[in-house]
């Protein structure tokens, strides 16, 4: 036993040795990370903020430019173009300067003052369906409440008090702001971590099979087992110093905190970097060659990751069989642990089965590269 | 060199068959080797060398048949077995990131090595690298690198030797260096199987054993392997030896073997054709420079081995 962890350790410092050696490898595993990071938390952003909207104000009155001033003030809007005839709604629209028009026609405030219904016409380019539909449900939030203001402001000049049957109150937990980037954070999380994970280890070992080095090894007293912990534990330690880095970075550039326990997070962070690893050897045992390898395990990490385990797209609204397939990725079970754990801050009972669906991936993927190894030893 | 060889066996192969799908690789070789001996296996690419020391290393699983190593039956990655045996693979196989002493400290320390540093200096010294000790592998030249390699093979001190191919594509100065690492190990009672493509390098063994298409055509000592080969090697030199050869492979029904500006002939000792083949030379106006009997090297009785078996 003594020797064999000491065999490990001699093999975890010549792995060491290699990493810290190769500089490009190191680049990637160090700036890698940073940038998903920033493009995840900056660039890629579902929130519709600061939308540009063209004005058609026909009746320039003074309730119309109350409006405009009430529409821009929440932020999410800004008037970025003023039109002043019909044709320059099609053009305003087509040359993106503004993604809505709001058309207020000539009888706005007369209509409103008269008693009767001030009517206001919003157009709104739908190509980018996702973001209209923010719009529009941003447009009709405004526009419900600016319309509660006027009812309560005409029934007070007239001495009575309003009254409301039913009064909606929407209440939003775990993100009141609905800000995509703390939805994104754990997804990116788990999205770098089978990344290093996968493709690290499947290059390392097949590295040793490529450079013949692996020849070497087995006409020694290393033990496969041996070799495999000794290759994988350096990746794994780089795996929580990656997931260290970008539970930090949320916090402060993102203000993503972790509302649950420490303990859980360890713990789930653990199972999900042995599923992984345990597919970066699977992925090494069918592979002869590096470039092999780097095509597969990014093949079988990334695109599943990112796609399939409901880090961008949320699973439950896609087609069944899309659901069944989810299942390939462990970057699924721990996604929703880790929303769990750090949005949330549930205990264990929110997710104790994707910890078993977790532990059941590793013993698969693990028991499969034994099989596959078995199976080409007894061919040679 | 002969008298450090002791009676007992060390590894022996018997009715060795190894299949790759439908290839046979190797076709039910055997042989023993001895305690201090200094074995070769010659032959061309795909003769079954490399198979057959791979098998001896608990690499490959034999087909068929039984490998025996220090008393005791060779498994696959059996690893009481594979950590008395120095191997040395045929491609270069360290790491090139890193330096000579870093190579060195990994393959004495994974073997359970402790006390390795003097004979680290000691190999360091015989293989003329102490002055590189802190020299990327990979930075090596391609003698050096084997070398190297060599040395990592021996830091654990291994009863037995297994080089596959270790000077190919080795300068020759590097090549003579290697060779003289051998003779001192062979002298100090180190047990050696290796394979070769160069007949001159098998001349140095105590035996040899001739493969060709997975099977053993000859194995012995080398010069009894000349002395009892059957066969004269006669040989002439001509300016023209190609006409030389046309003209001998159209009246009879062998061909020469050609070196440079001389051909070598095969006879049956006490055979007519060398003064048959003189007359039909001079006759025909060719020149012949000299004639005579040579005694055979490895590479004619190779050839010669190769070309019966053809013809059986």
């Amino acid at each position: 036993m003594k020797e064999s962890l000491n065999r490990v350790k001699i093999i975890v410092v010549k792995e060491f040795r290699h990493l810290f050696r190769d500089v490009r490898m190191l680049a990637v595993l160090t700036f890698f990370p940073v940038f998903l990071l920033l493009m995840f938390g900056y660039a890629v952003n579902f929130d519709v903020d600061k939308v540009p909207i063209g004005v058609y104000d026909n009746d320039k009155s003074e309730l119309s430019r109350d409006l405009r001033s009430a529409l821009t003030a929440s932020g999410y809007f800004y008037e970025s173009v003023q039109i002043n005839s019909d044709e320059e709604i099609f053009a305003v629209i087509n040359s993106n300067k503004a993604k809505c028009v709001i058309v207020l026609h000539e009888n706005f405030s007369k209509d409103y003052y008269r008693g009767g219904e001030a009517s206001l016409q919003y157009i709104i380019n739908g190509t980018d369906g996702n973001s209209a539909g923010i719009i529009q449900n941003y447009l009709t939030s405004f526009t419900a409440g600016y319309s509660n203001r006027l009812r309560s402001e005409m029934l007070e000049a007239n001495g009575l008090t309003e009254y409301i049957p039913v009064d909606f109150r929407p209440i939003f937990w775990y993100n009141p702001e609905l800000k995509s980037t703390k939805f994104l954070i754990p997804g990116l999380m788990a999205m770098i971590l089978i990344m290093i994970c996968v493709i690290t280890v499947a290059l390392s070992i097949v590295r040793e099979k490529e450079r013949g080095t692996i020849e070497q090894l087995d006409v020694s007293p290393v033990l496969s087992y041996e070799l495999l912990i000794g290759k994988t534990i350096p990746y794994i330690l780089l795996s929580f110093l990656s997931g260290i880095f970008i539970l930090l970075a949320g916090f402060v550039l993102f203000s993503v905190e972790v509302k649950g326990s420490y303990t859980l997070l360890f713990i789930s962070t653990i199972l999900f970097i042995s599923a992984s690893t345990s597919l970066g050897i699977f992925v090494s045992v069918i592979s002869d060659t590096q470039q092999v390898a780097f095509s597969i395990a990014t093949f079988a990490s990334m695109l599943p990751a990112v796609l399939l385990s409901g880090f961008i797209f949320p699973l439950e609204s896609t087609p069944a069989a899309v659901q069944v397939l989810s299942f390939i990725t462990p970057a699924k079970y721990y996604i929703i642990t880790l929303r769990a754990i750090i949005l949330r801050g549930a205990g264990i009972s929110a997710f104790w089965e994707q910890l078993l669906l977790l532990i059941a991936y590793t013993s698969l993927f693990l028991i499969l590269a034994d099989l596959v190894t078995k199976r080409k030893a007894m061919k040679q | 060199m002969q008298d450090s060889i002791s009676n007992k066996v060390i590894l022996s192969v018997s009715g060795l068959r190894k299949n790759f799908g439908t290839t046979e690789a190797v076709r039910g070789i055997s042989f023993t080797i001895s305690y201090g001996e200094m074995f070769g296996m010659v032959g061309p690419d795909g003769a079954g060398k490399t198979t057959t020391l791979k098998a001896v290393c608990g690499l490959l699983t034999p087909s068929e048949g039984q490998i025996n190593l220090f008393g005791g039956k060779v498994i696959r990655s059996g690893k009481s077995t594979q950590r008395r045996i120095g191997y040395l693979s045929q491609r270069f196989s360290l790491y090139g990131d890193l330096s000579v002493d870093e190579n060195l400290d990994f393959f004495a320390r994974i073997h359970g090595r402790k006390d390795y540093k003097k004979d680290r200096t000691s190999l360091l010294e015989m293989t003329r690298l102490a002055d590189f000790t802190t020299r990327p592998a990979e930075k090596l030249s391609g003698g050096m690198k084997q070398k190297l390699a060599l040395a990592c093979s021996l830091i654990h001190k291994p009863e037995i030797l297994i080089l596959d191919e270790p000077t190919t594509g080795v300068d020759p100065v590097s090549r003579r260096d290697f060779w003289m690492i051998l003779s001192q190990l062979r002298q100090e009672g180190l047990t050696i199987i290796m394979s070769t493509p160069y007949l001159d390098e098998a001349e140095r063994c105590d035996r040899v054993a001739l493969f060709n298409k997975g099977t053993i055509l000859k194995l012995d000592n080398p010069v009894r392997m000349k002395e009892t080969c059957g066969f004269r090697v006669f040989e002439i030199s001509t300016p023209v030896i190609r006409e030389a050869d046309d003209l001998i492979r159209s009246k009879f029904p062998f061909a020469p073997q050609l070196y440079g500006d001389r051909l070598h002939i095969i006879v049956e000792p006490g055979s007519k054709i060398p003064e048959q083949i003189l007359h039909l030379l001079t006759e025909n106006g060719i020149i012949v420079l000299s004639s005579g009997y040579i005694t055979p090297s490895l590479e004619n009785i190779f050839i010669k081995s190769t070309e019966s078996e053809h013809a059986g």
